[in-house]
């Protein structure tokens, strides 16, 4: 049963090497989360997170800057255990951050995708079972073999798009920067991906585009400085956020597909 | 949806979590300190085997990635450090080059697999930033990963210590004195080492030991340090210092000999206090047939057992916070 639940949990960093901060506290905005003050700052990423999902779970974080949507998301891959409270995932984890990292831009895309695939807890024989599969899903041809540092943003994208929805994720986590692919190949992803939920998993997606979330997401959850705010269908908690309805500026072949798609959420 | 809360058929109620069932495998409630924790940590990154092995053959290849003989250049460099090494101090020092040249090879093999362990563990959750912090991953593989790394490096230097043996192997496989007859006199300075024998296989276990301290140096010092930014520079310099007080370049039977009581005495005292000086031997005396004390073997035991009692506990409380710290 692939399941996630997180209850009270808080994320706390301290900060060993914070200096001068009472200079600049006057000048504090609103983005980012509280920072406490003592001997060593704390920021407080998140606090009191209740939180419980189950396959089948399309849900995208919302909130501004430094609201806790990426911490939220390495809370839910087990990358930060939390603070206070507990965080109980089962199921297999995979999740893509900042796209450029952990990735090594000196070696090829092919020895890339089997490290991240040996992370991911793969093995490399299954892996070189995946590396064609892979290759045609993200239509890099050539490109595998010259090493990552060659490659641009979108094609990044890709290759970590292809290596994570290859393994048969049942938690797939996705923080933003996919907006770096283009149209064509968006859809591509947005068919497997919605096919790789309907299957077996849970997706949750961190964004700021209203295109890509409702492309991908059915439910959503408001970040606001490290607490959950709000939390729902897609539509509703995105028109809260963002005080005005959220299929108003979405293009009318997106709202079509939407129309045609989200009543039967299971498509064969 | 009115209420705020994820549609979501067929499963409970999401606000209703205490009755949670405990069926799952992993830790209902457990906190992040322990040692259920710890251990599982150890475990998963030993199944994940291929996962290191592969990033520390990695790193080897990263290194010489535009050399045409690649990774041959650790083997070159080992061969002309030995080479220059031996044939200066065996000369400053009136040594015998064919039992001095194989010491200082054996002596700066192991040593460079040493201090590297100590070096690079204590950087390797700081040097592997990146990953730590975007992908979910037991602590241990980068442990494992950067001490496999090292003895990827050993490996190619024992070449050099092949080529050394079949050269002077003449000198090693009979009795022999490391410090040459003062002429003239009767003074023979310095014991007498048996030579070559069967006993150089003592030094497979010498090097497995060695290695179980590299795993826990890593991991404890890698903890500390990723804590405590100040340290890896301490260490950096507290290593050179090591290195000119263990006997690598000068041998102990130099110190041999001294009046109780005298300067010398003192000092070949105070070598001992120097826990690199039995970790080197142990590996060493073995391979160039040097005279074996058991004391050796007893202090790399008992460091081997503290150490990694210390690296658990580190492993146990802190191996949650490294994620916040690096
Ligand atoms: N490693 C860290 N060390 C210290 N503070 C951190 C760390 N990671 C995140 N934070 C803090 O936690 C808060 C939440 O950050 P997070 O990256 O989760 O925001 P976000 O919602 O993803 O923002 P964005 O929309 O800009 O991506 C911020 O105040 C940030 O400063
Ligand atoms: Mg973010």
């Amino acid at each position: 049963m692939v399941s996630i639940d997180v209850q009270g949990a808080s994320v706390d960093f301290p900060i060993f090497d914070a200096k001068n901060r009472s200079l600049k506290k006057s000048v504090l905005g609103r983005a980012g989360g509280r920072i406490t003050d003592a001997k060593v700052p704390v920021v407080e990423a998140l606090r009191d997170i209740d939180l419980s999902l189950r396959s089948g779970d399309r849900v995208g974080l919302v909130g501004h800057n430094g609201a806790g949507k990426s911490t939220l998301l390495r809370l839910l891959a087990g990358i930060y255990e939390p603070t206070r409270g507990r965080a109980r995932i089962r199921g297999r984890v995979a999740p893509v951050f900042d796209l450029a990292v952990g990735m090594d831009p000196e070696i090829s895309g092919l020895e890339n995708i089997l490290i991240r695939g040996l992370f991911l807890g793969m093995t490399r024989k299954e892996m070189e079972r995946r590396v064609d599969e892979i290759a045609e899903f993200t239509e890099l041809g050539d490109y595998l073999s010259m090493p990552l540092r060659t490659y641009s943003t979108g094609m990044r994208v890709r290759l970590a798009l292809g290596v994570v929805t290859s393994i048969d994720p049942e938690i797939l986590i996705l923080d933003e920067g996919i907006g770096a692919v283009d149209a064509a190949f968006l859809e591509k992803a947005r068919d497997r991906l919605r096919d790789l939920v309907s299957r077996s998993g849970m997706l949750v997606f961190a964004s700021h585009s209203d295109e890509f979330l409702v492309e991908l997401c059915d439910t959503a959850i408001w970040m606001d400085t490290g607490e959950i705010k709000e939390q729902g269908s897609l539509r509703e908690v995105v028109s809260h956020y963002k005080g005005r309805d959220l299929f108003e500026t979405l293009s009318p072949e997106t709202l079509k597909r939407i129309g045609a798609d989200a009543p039967s959420e299971a498509r064969p | 949806m009115a209420v705020p809360a994820l549609a979501r058929p067929g499963a409970d109620d999401p606000s209703d979590d205490s009755g949670d069932d405990a069926a799952g495998p992993d830790l209902h409630g457990a906190s992040p300190r322990s040692w259920k924790r710890a251990f599982g940590d150890i475990r998963q990154a030993i199944a994940q085997r291929e996962l290191w092995g592969h990033l520390g053959w990695q790193d080897i290849k990263q290194r010489y990635r535009r050399s045409t003989i690649g990774p041959l250049w650790i083997t070159i460099s080992m061969a002309v450090t030995a080479a220059a090494m031996g044939g200066l101090y065996s000369q400053l020092f009136g040594q015998p080059i064919g039992t001095f040249m194989p010491y200082v090879t054996v002596g700066f093999m192991i040593w460079y697999f040493i201090s590297a362990c100590v070096l690079e563990g204590t950087e390797t959750f700081i040097a592997n930033e990146g990953l730590i912090r975007f992908l979910p991953a037991p602590l241990m593989i980068y442990v494992f990963r950067t001490v496999w790394r090292q003895v990827l490096f050993f490996a190619h230097n024992v070449v050099v210590y092949v080529i050394v043996l079949v050269i002077f192997f003449g000198q090693l496989d009979q009795p022999y004195r490391m410090v040459a007859k003062v002429p003239g006199t009767l003074d023979t300075p310095g014991i007498l080492h048996p030579g070559l024998s069967w006993w150089a296989l003592l030094a497979v276990p010498a090097f497995v030991l060695i290695v179980a301290n590299g795993l826990w140096v890593t991991l404890l010092f890698g903890i500390i340090a990723t804590r405590f930014r100040d340290i890896p520079p301490v260490i950096n310099s507290f290593i050179q210092l090591f290195f000119t007080m263990t006997p690598i370049i000068w041998t102990p039977d130099l110190l041999r000999g001294g009046e109780p009581g005298s300067t010398r005495a003192i000092v070949e005292q105070l070598a001992k206090l120097n826990p690199f000086y039995h970790f080197i031997e142990i590996f060493r005396a073995p391979l160039v047939g040097q005279e074996q004390s058991w004391t050796h073997w007893a202090v790399v035991g008992v460091i081997t057992v503290v150490g990694w009692a210390l690296a658990l506990i580190a492993l146990r409380n802190y191996r949650s916070r490294v994620a916040y710290w690096v």
